[in-house]
Protein backbone atom coordinates (compact mmCIF):
# COMPACT_ATOMS: atom_id res chain seq x y z
CA UNK A 1 0.00 0.00 0.00
CA UNK A 2 2.91 2.34 0.77
CA UNK A 3 4.16 1.77 -2.76
CA UNK A 4 0.79 2.76 -4.14
CA UNK A 5 0.64 5.91 -2.00
CA UNK A 6 4.07 7.18 -3.07
CA UNK A 7 3.18 6.40 -6.69
CA UNK A 8 0.01 8.50 -6.44
CA UNK A 9 1.93 11.37 -4.84
CA UNK A 10 4.72 11.13 -7.43
CA UNK A 11 2.17 11.32 -10.23
CA UNK A 12 0.65 14.45 -8.71
CA UNK A 13 4.03 16.17 -8.31
CA UNK A 14 4.98 15.30 -11.91
CA UNK A 15 1.69 16.62 -13.25
CA UNK A 16 2.49 19.88 -11.47
CA UNK A 17 6.01 20.26 -12.81
CA UNK A 18 8.19 18.60 -10.16
CA UNK A 19 10.34 15.72 -11.48
CA UNK A 20 10.30 12.67 -9.20
CA UNK A 21 11.97 9.34 -8.71
CA UNK A 22 10.42 6.49 -6.72
CA UNK A 23 12.65 3.94 -4.94
CA UNK A 24 10.88 0.71 -4.13
CA UNK A 25 10.81 -3.05 -3.65
CA UNK A 26 7.26 -3.84 -4.86
CA UNK A 27 7.80 -3.60 -8.58
CA UNK A 28 4.36 -4.67 -9.73
CA UNK A 29 2.47 -2.14 -7.59
CA UNK A 30 4.51 0.86 -8.77
CA UNK A 31 4.47 -0.23 -12.42
CA UNK A 32 0.74 -0.88 -12.30
CA UNK A 33 0.07 2.61 -10.90
CA UNK A 34 2.44 4.22 -13.42
CA UNK A 35 5.28 6.59 -12.51
CA UNK A 36 7.87 8.08 -14.88
CA UNK A 37 11.03 7.12 -12.95
CA UNK A 38 11.34 4.06 -10.74
CA UNK A 39 14.44 2.51 -9.16
CA UNK A 40 13.65 -1.06 -8.17
CA UNK A 41 15.63 -3.21 -5.73
CA UNK A 42 14.68 -6.87 -5.56
CA UNK A 43 14.67 -6.80 -1.76
CA UNK A 44 12.16 -7.65 0.96
CA UNK A 45 9.83 -4.75 1.78
CA UNK A 46 11.54 -2.24 4.04
CA UNK A 47 14.83 -1.09 2.55
CA UNK A 48 14.26 0.51 -0.87
CA UNK A 49 17.42 2.63 -0.51
CA UNK A 50 19.82 -0.21 0.33
CA UNK A 51 20.53 -2.71 3.07
CA UNK A 52 20.56 -1.41 6.65
CA UNK A 53 23.93 0.10 7.57
CA UNK A 54 25.42 -0.55 4.12
CA UNK A 55 26.40 3.04 3.38
CA UNK A 56 28.11 2.29 0.06
CA UNK A 57 25.08 0.45 -1.28
CA UNK A 58 22.70 3.19 -0.15
CA UNK A 59 24.85 5.84 -1.80
CA UNK A 60 24.96 3.82 -5.01
CA UNK A 61 21.20 3.26 -5.12
CA UNK A 62 20.29 6.88 -4.37
CA UNK A 63 22.73 7.98 -7.06
CA UNK A 64 21.00 5.72 -9.60
CA UNK A 65 17.88 7.76 -8.92
CA UNK A 66 19.75 11.04 -9.32
CA UNK A 67 21.19 9.85 -12.64
CA UNK A 68 17.72 8.88 -13.78
CA UNK A 69 16.53 12.41 -13.04
CA UNK A 70 19.37 13.73 -15.19
CA UNK A 71 18.96 11.41 -18.15
CA UNK A 72 15.22 10.79 -18.53
CA UNK A 73 13.59 12.61 -21.43
CA UNK A 74 10.21 10.98 -20.90
CA UNK A 75 8.63 8.20 -18.83
CA UNK A 76 11.37 5.61 -18.49
CA UNK A 77 11.22 1.84 -17.96
CA UNK A 78 12.01 0.59 -14.45
CA UNK A 79 15.70 0.61 -13.56
CA UNK A 80 16.71 -2.39 -11.46
CA UNK A 81 19.63 -2.01 -9.05
CA UNK A 82 22.40 -4.64 -9.41
CA UNK A 83 22.11 -6.03 -5.90
CA UNK A 84 20.83 -9.41 -4.74
CA UNK A 85 19.36 -9.57 -1.24
CA UNK A 86 20.81 -13.01 -0.48
CA UNK A 87 21.94 -16.09 -2.35
CA UNK A 88 18.99 -17.87 -0.82
CA UNK A 89 15.69 -16.65 -2.28
CA UNK A 90 13.55 -18.39 0.32
CA UNK A 91 12.33 -15.02 1.64
CA UNK A 92 10.34 -14.56 -1.58
CA UNK A 93 8.49 -17.84 -1.18
CA UNK A 94 7.59 -17.19 2.45
CA UNK A 95 5.83 -13.86 1.89
CA UNK A 96 2.19 -14.05 3.02
CA UNK A 97 2.57 -17.77 3.78
CA UNK A 98 1.07 -19.48 6.81
CA UNK A 99 4.53 -19.60 8.32
CA UNK A 100 4.92 -15.86 7.82
CA UNK A 101 1.50 -14.18 7.76
CA UNK A 102 1.18 -10.65 6.44
CA UNK A 103 0.49 -9.24 9.90
CA UNK A 104 0.21 -10.87 13.27
CA UNK A 105 -0.35 -9.97 16.90
CA UNK A 106 -0.54 -6.26 17.60
CA UNK A 107 0.04 -5.30 13.98
CA UNK A 108 -2.94 -7.39 12.92
CA UNK A 109 -5.11 -5.84 15.66
CA UNK A 110 -4.10 -2.34 14.53
CA UNK A 111 -4.95 -3.19 10.95
CA UNK A 112 -8.40 -4.48 11.96
CA UNK A 113 -9.07 -1.35 14.03
CA UNK A 114 -8.08 0.97 11.18
CA UNK A 115 -10.23 -0.99 8.77
CA UNK A 116 -13.23 -0.79 11.10
CA UNK A 117 -12.72 2.96 11.56
CA UNK A 118 -12.68 3.40 7.79
CA UNK A 119 -15.93 1.45 7.46
CA UNK A 120 -17.57 3.68 10.07
CA UNK A 121 -16.35 6.84 8.37
CA UNK A 122 -17.53 5.58 5.02
CA UNK A 123 -20.96 4.77 6.47
CA UNK A 124 -21.16 8.36 7.74
CA UNK A 125 -20.11 9.70 4.37
CA UNK A 126 -16.91 11.19 5.77
CA UNK A 127 -14.61 9.63 3.17
CA UNK B 1 17.07 -12.99 -12.09
CA UNK B 2 15.13 -9.99 -13.28
CA UNK B 3 11.73 -11.63 -13.67
CA UNK B 4 11.36 -13.60 -10.45
CA UNK B 5 10.46 -10.58 -8.36
CA UNK B 6 7.56 -10.92 -5.93
CA UNK B 7 4.11 -10.20 -7.35
CA UNK B 8 2.49 -8.43 -4.43
CA UNK B 9 -0.76 -7.74 -6.26
CA UNK B 10 -1.27 -11.46 -6.94
CA UNK B 11 -0.09 -12.42 -3.46
CA UNK B 12 -2.49 -10.05 -1.69
CA UNK B 13 -5.38 -11.20 -3.87
CA UNK B 14 -4.70 -14.83 -2.96
CA UNK B 15 -4.19 -13.93 0.68
CA UNK B 16 -7.46 -12.04 1.03
CA UNK B 17 -9.38 -14.75 -0.81
CA UNK B 18 -7.97 -17.25 1.67
CA UNK B 19 -9.17 -14.97 4.51
CA UNK B 20 -12.72 -14.99 3.20
CA UNK B 21 -12.74 -11.62 1.40
CA UNK B 22 -14.29 -12.21 -1.98
CA UNK B 23 -13.99 -8.78 -3.52
CA UNK B 24 -10.40 -8.22 -4.62
CA UNK B 25 -8.75 -4.93 -3.79
CA UNK B 26 -8.61 -2.57 -6.78
CA UNK B 27 -5.06 -1.34 -7.06
CA UNK B 28 -4.53 2.08 -8.55
CA UNK B 29 -3.91 1.87 -12.28
CA UNK B 30 -3.41 4.56 -14.89
CA UNK B 31 -2.56 4.33 -18.56
CA UNK B 32 -1.12 7.82 -18.82
CA UNK B 33 2.13 8.64 -17.06
CA UNK B 34 2.80 12.31 -16.28
CA UNK B 35 6.34 13.54 -16.84
CA UNK B 36 8.11 16.70 -15.75
CA UNK B 37 11.58 17.26 -17.23
CA UNK B 38 14.55 18.35 -15.14
CA UNK B 39 14.96 22.06 -15.82
CA UNK B 40 18.43 22.72 -14.43
CA UNK B 41 21.50 20.77 -13.35
CA UNK B 42 21.04 18.71 -10.20
CA UNK B 43 23.94 20.59 -8.66
CA UNK B 44 21.62 23.61 -8.67
CA UNK B 45 18.49 21.77 -7.55
CA UNK B 46 16.89 21.63 -4.16
CA UNK B 47 15.94 18.03 -3.45
CA UNK B 48 12.86 17.07 -1.47
CA UNK B 49 12.19 13.71 0.15
CA UNK B 50 8.74 12.15 0.58
CA UNK B 51 8.30 8.97 2.56
CA UNK B 52 5.49 6.71 3.74
CA UNK B 53 7.72 5.08 6.32
CA UNK B 54 5.89 6.60 9.34
CA UNK B 55 8.87 8.35 10.88
CA UNK B 56 8.72 9.28 14.54
CA UNK B 57 11.32 11.27 16.44
CA UNK B 58 12.56 10.31 19.87
CA UNK B 59 13.04 13.25 22.23
CA UNK B 60 16.41 13.70 23.87
CA UNK B 61 15.26 11.82 26.95
CA UNK B 62 14.24 8.88 24.78
CA UNK B 63 10.47 9.53 24.77
CA UNK B 64 8.58 9.95 21.56
CA UNK B 65 7.98 13.43 20.17
CA UNK B 66 4.67 13.76 18.45
CA UNK B 67 4.21 15.60 15.21
CA UNK B 68 2.91 19.08 15.83
CA UNK B 69 -0.82 18.59 15.15
CA UNK B 70 -1.03 22.09 13.67
CA UNK B 71 1.64 21.13 11.18
CA UNK B 72 -0.16 17.94 10.25
CA UNK B 73 -2.65 18.40 7.42
CA UNK B 74 -4.67 15.34 6.46
CA UNK B 75 -2.14 12.54 6.40
CA UNK B 76 0.87 14.77 5.72
CA UNK B 77 3.53 15.90 8.20
CA UNK B 78 6.98 17.43 7.99
CA UNK B 79 10.17 16.71 9.91
CA UNK B 80 13.21 18.99 9.98
CA UNK B 81 15.94 17.50 7.80
CA UNK B 82 18.59 18.44 10.37
CA UNK B 83 17.03 16.05 12.94
CA UNK B 84 19.74 13.53 13.87
CA UNK B 85 18.90 10.21 12.15
CA UNK B 86 19.73 8.27 15.30
CA UNK B 87 16.72 9.92 16.95
CA UNK B 88 14.37 8.83 14.19
CA UNK B 89 12.67 5.51 13.89
CA UNK B 90 9.84 4.04 11.88
CA UNK B 91 6.63 2.70 13.35
CA UNK B 92 5.58 1.17 10.04
CA UNK B 93 4.43 -2.42 10.43
CA UNK B 94 4.14 -3.35 6.78
CA UNK B 95 7.71 -4.34 6.06
CA UNK B 96 9.06 -7.87 5.81
CA UNK B 97 9.96 -8.33 9.46
CA UNK B 98 11.04 -11.92 8.85
CA UNK B 99 13.73 -10.94 6.37
CA UNK B 100 14.94 -7.50 7.40
CA UNK B 101 14.59 -4.59 9.84
CA UNK B 102 13.88 -0.87 9.85
CA UNK B 103 16.74 -0.21 12.28
CA UNK B 104 18.61 2.04 9.84
CA UNK B 105 16.54 5.07 8.81
CA UNK B 106 18.81 5.65 5.83
CA UNK B 107 17.80 2.33 4.31
CA UNK B 108 14.30 3.73 3.63
CA UNK B 109 14.62 7.47 4.22
CA UNK B 110 18.07 8.47 2.94
CA UNK B 111 18.58 11.67 4.92
CA UNK B 112 22.29 11.27 5.59
CA UNK B 113 22.95 10.16 2.01
CA UNK B 114 21.29 13.33 0.70
CA UNK B 115 23.27 15.47 3.12
CA UNK B 116 26.43 13.81 1.80
CA UNK B 117 25.40 14.47 -1.80
CA UNK B 118 24.78 18.09 -0.87
CA UNK B 119 28.21 18.38 0.79
CA UNK B 120 29.83 16.84 -2.30
CA UNK B 121 28.02 19.26 -4.63
CA UNK B 122 26.18 16.45 -6.39
CA UNK B 123 22.88 18.16 -5.56
CA UNK B 124 22.32 21.85 -4.83
CA UNK B 125 20.72 21.31 -1.45
CA UNK B 126 18.52 19.02 0.59
CA UNK B 127 15.25 20.78 1.49
CA UNK B 128 14.98 22.00 5.12
CA UNK B 129 12.16 19.54 5.81
CA UNK B 130 11.19 16.17 4.46
CA UNK B 131 7.58 15.06 4.23
CA UNK B 132 5.78 12.03 5.59
CA UNK B 133 2.50 10.71 4.20
CA UNK B 134 0.35 8.13 5.90
CA UNK B 135 -1.38 5.73 3.58
CA UNK B 136 -5.09 6.44 3.40
CA UNK B 137 -7.49 3.57 2.94
CA UNK B 138 -9.12 5.54 0.18
CA UNK B 139 -6.99 6.22 -2.91
CA UNK B 140 -9.19 9.22 -3.57
CA UNK B 141 -8.12 10.77 -0.26
CA UNK B 142 -4.48 10.37 -1.25
CA UNK B 143 -5.08 11.82 -4.71
CA UNK B 144 -7.39 14.68 -3.79
CA UNK B 145 -6.20 15.71 -0.33
CA UNK B 146 -2.76 14.38 0.60
CA UNK B 147 -0.86 14.61 -2.70
CA UNK B 148 -1.86 18.29 -3.14
CA UNK B 149 -0.67 18.97 0.42
CA UNK B 150 2.73 17.40 -0.37
CA UNK B 151 2.89 19.56 -3.51
CA UNK B 152 2.04 22.66 -1.46
CA UNK B 153 4.89 21.94 0.96
CA UNK B 154 7.31 21.24 -1.90
CA UNK B 155 6.46 24.59 -3.48
CA UNK B 156 6.74 26.38 -0.14
CA UNK B 157 10.21 24.88 0.38
CA UNK B 158 11.17 25.62 -3.25
CA UNK B 159 11.80 21.96 -4.00
CA UNK B 160 12.97 21.34 -7.60
CA UNK B 161 12.96 17.52 -7.62
CA UNK B 162 11.53 14.92 -5.24
CA UNK B 163 12.67 11.46 -4.16
CA UNK B 164 9.91 9.17 -2.88
CA UNK B 165 10.45 6.18 -0.64
CA UNK B 166 7.86 3.65 0.54
CA UNK B 167 8.64 0.96 3.08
Amino acid sequence: MCHQTVSLVARHLEANGIPTVVFGCARDIVEYAGVPRFVFSDFPLGNPCGKPFDVAMQRYIVNIGLELLETATGPTPTVQTPYVWSEDTKWKKLIFSDEQPFLEGEAYENWLKAKEKYREMKAKGQV
Amino acid sequence: MTDDYVRYIDKTREYYLSQGYEKPYRWAHFEDIPFAPLRKPLAHCRVGLVTTSDIAVASEDGGREKHDPLAMVGNVYSIASETPPERMYSRNEHYDRYATSLDDVNSYCPITRLQEFEAAGRIGSFAPSFYGVYTAYSQRTTIERDAPEVLRRCIEDQVDVALLTPV
